[in-house]
């Protein structure tokens, strides 16, 4: 076991490592120079080169690569120029360690606007998880057990015609009519757990939570019910329905715990992913999380940041994978890991 | 003895069962594609939904052909039936006539009717190249993959977790302006790209590459898996002793035993990139009007939730149908075609 974590989490920060330089080589090997856009309209190529210096750009991608790898554990300034570091201190602008790089756009270290917006996308995240795999699961069990009745079609219908509304449209929906039309719940604003308690940051994400909630319910409860069906379908079960176990003994205990396994994969990665921010659901909120930020990021290509996001979601989804595979192991005794 | 008789005897009620499970007169042979197609067509709502979806592809197909022939005019600007305020059509509804069926968008007055037709042809056209992309760069790399084993299995199932672990959303958002000039400038240079300067080609051809791009692990999963077994078969060394190149065990011997997982995972992807199709024009990277997406007329209906819901509501409604339809044909194709599953 503990071989095996070792050996995964190198193996993790290997992928991490071959990713960012993936990453770089995309976004600085592109045909568009980022100077252009951090310096604005009017700006003269004079101009245009110091930015780039400031801000790294002119080195070729690999020294940048490794520029931001020190950052990420020493910590780096912008521009890194002893000279001007003597001369005018109060240019540079020091990024401390885990640096992610620095947003001129922002004026701000790329790690402290992360630190800013993460908690929204974290908190819409669990609330969201909580919703759809409370009401994904229990749907997708009840169809199973109550399979070819109207029942039965009755969810798997809803859950297909759910499924096949984009996410914005979902929100915009909940948003301008429940929220704006008819009142039912305030108009969606981010509050923190510090300023309206459980309450209230629950009740200030019920929407956007739903939002998410709808689309990965719908996945799930087709998903549960398949599972839940074939496992039902096994000869243990069979067994233990014969041995004279209670009804409910074998949904819960038998077939249940077979058909979870799979579920608590798909979870955990999706789950990892939405940390990482919703983007269509908090631009369609408004929300100030994670997707937002790279939204507004995309706009003025503000490359610091995405580069930095990127980076960051893709160390979510590789941990949540260690995690999940580990977890597989608790849930089922027959995985072996090696 | 016994053992064996008992043995016999359960198998012979297993094909019993199943042979009654598909079709009582005949007892001929049938191969598979025939049972799968004999099974489907038994399921009265995949037919229903394989029936609308034909009917949505034809319309896809009809739409340029009517706009050329001059009966649709997805462009056609209608102020005259716009109301006082220059932005909402006149009467409620949306404008809805006997000229109109689904009424006219508001701000131009465009027939909706018109430009949804249109929008299907390209939304269509999108997510089949998008489709026809994934399922090729996955069918090689399984095949490739699942044959070779060793290291070569190694390498490909690392950039499986590599293309797994970038987050896709944010990497098209990202890559969107780069990209999109990339291909309007250096691209179009290179000769026979030409057609790429205009924007709407290079940003339809950047939203192929991009589903396309993160799309294909899970078939060459899939493909991967299937190829483990069939590698193993004696027909594979039989051909492998005849002399048969790599190339021809991969694509002659192989993949025609792959198509069946490959076809259900085709059906699955055309609704899954109409939607995300939807997604991205809601972020601002898809074709811009005046050519219409289901994508693009959607992310411009959002605007008028409260002006005008009917103008808000037909676009979801439509793209929603069209993807359940195709969601129902790739579900009643996998239970056709996996003959494990009873219904």
């Amino acid at each position: 076991m503990f071989a095996y974590l070792v050996r995964r989490i190198i193996g993790g920060i290997v992928l991490l490592i071959v990713m960012s330089l993936v990453t770089f080589a995309l976004f600085f090997a592109s045909p568009v120079n980022p100077a252009d856009f951090s310096c604005g309209k009017n700006c003269s190529p004079a101009q245009k080169k110091q930015t780039a210096a400031a801000l790294g750009f002119d080195d070729n991608f690999f020294n940048q690569w490794a520029d931001f790898g020190k950052g990420v554990f020493v910590g780096r300034d912008f521009p890194d120029d002893p000279k001007l570091r003597e001369t005018a201190p109060e240019t540079i602008a020091h990024c401390p360690a885990p640096c992610l790089g620095y947003s001129r756009e922002r004026t701000a270290n790329v790690t402290s606007l992360i630190k800013e917006t993460l908690p929204v996308s974290v908190s819409l995240a669990i609330l969201a998880f909580i919703i759809w795999i409370v009401g994904g699961v229990l749907f997708g069990v009840i169809a199973a057990l109550r399979r070819g009745t109207i029942i039965d079609r009755g969810l798997v219908g809803i859950s297909l015609v759910l499924y096949a509304f984009p996410t914005f449209f979902v929100g915009l929906l909940l948003y301008k009519f429940v929220a704006i039309k008819w009142g039912w719940v305030d108009i969606p604003r981010y509050e923190t757990i510090a300023d309206g308690g459980i309450t209230g940051w629950a009740s200030s994400l019920i929407l956007p939570a739903i939002t998410l909630a709808v689309f990965f319910m719908a996945a799930y409860v087709r998903m549960t019910r398949a599972y839940v069906i074939e496992s039902l379908s096994e000869d243990y079960v069979r067994t233990a329905r014969a041995k004279g176990l209670p009804a409910r003994a074998v949904t819960f205990k038998h077939a249940l715990r077979a058909a979870l396994t799979p579920i608590v994969t798909m979870a955990g990665l999706d789950f990892a992913g939405l940390l990482g921010g919703a983007i269509i659901t908090e631009s369609v909120f408004n929300y100030p999380g994670l997707g937002k930020l790279a939204v507004q990021a995309n706009r003025d290509y503000d490359l610091p940041t995405l580069v930095g996001l990127v980076l960051l979601l893709a160390a979510f989804v590789i941990i949540a994978n260690i995690i999940v595979d580990v977890l597989y192991a608790v849930i089922d005794p027959r995985v072996r890991l090696s | 003895m016994t053992l064996n008789v008992s043995e016999l005897e359960s198998h012979g009620t297993d094909d019993l069962v199943e042979v009654e499970g598909l079709e009582q007169s005949s007892v001929a042979g049938r191969s598979p594609m025939q049972l799968a197609v004999a099974r489907f067509r038994k399921d009265r709502l995949s037919m229903v939904s394989l029936f609308f979806s034909i009917i949505i592809v034809l319309c896809a197909i009809a739409a340029p052909i009517l706009v050329a022939a001059g009966v649709l005019h997805p462009n056609a600007v209608h102020q005259e039936l716009l109301g006082n305020d220059g932005v909402t059509p006149k009467g409620g509804w949306s404008g809805v006539s006997g000229s109109h069926w689904l009424g006219v968008e508001p701000g131009l007055g465009r027939d909706l009717g018109a430009r949804l037709m249109l929008a299907l042809t390209y939304s269509l056209a999108i997510a089949l190249t998008a489709t026809a992309l994934t399922v090729f760069i996955g069918t090689v790399l399984g095949i490739v993959a699942g044959f070779s084993r060793g290291i070569v299995d190694g390498v490909v199932g690392r950039f499986i977790d590599l293309t797994l672990s970038f987050p896709q959303t944010m990497m098209l958002l990202a890559l969107s302006s780069p990209a999109v000039l990339f291909l309007r400038t250096t691209m179009a240079d290179v000769p026979g790209f030409g057609v790429l300067e205009d924007r709407d080609r290079a940003t339809g051809l950047y939203v192929i590459i991009i589903l396309a791009a993160f799309g294909w692990p899970p078939v060459a999963r899939v493909v991967r898996g299937q190829v483990l077994s069939l590698r193993e078969r004696e027909y594979i060394d039989a051909a492998r002793l005849l002399g048969a190149s790599r190339f021809r065990l991969y694509f002659k011997e192989v993949l025609p035993n792959v198509w069946a997982p490959v076809l259900v995972y085709v059906t699955l992807l055309v609704p899954a990139y109409i939607s995300a199709e939807a997604a991205f024009a809601y972020l601002g990277v898809a074709i811009k009007p005046p050519t219409p997406t289901l994508g693009n007329i959607l992310a411009d209906s959002v605007n008028y939730t409260s002006a005008d819901p009917w103008f808000f509501f037909v676009p979801g409604i439509v793209l929603a149908l069209t993807v359940v339809v195709f969601n129902l044909v790739g579900d009643g194709a996998r239970d056709a075609l996996d003959p494990k599953t009873d219904r």
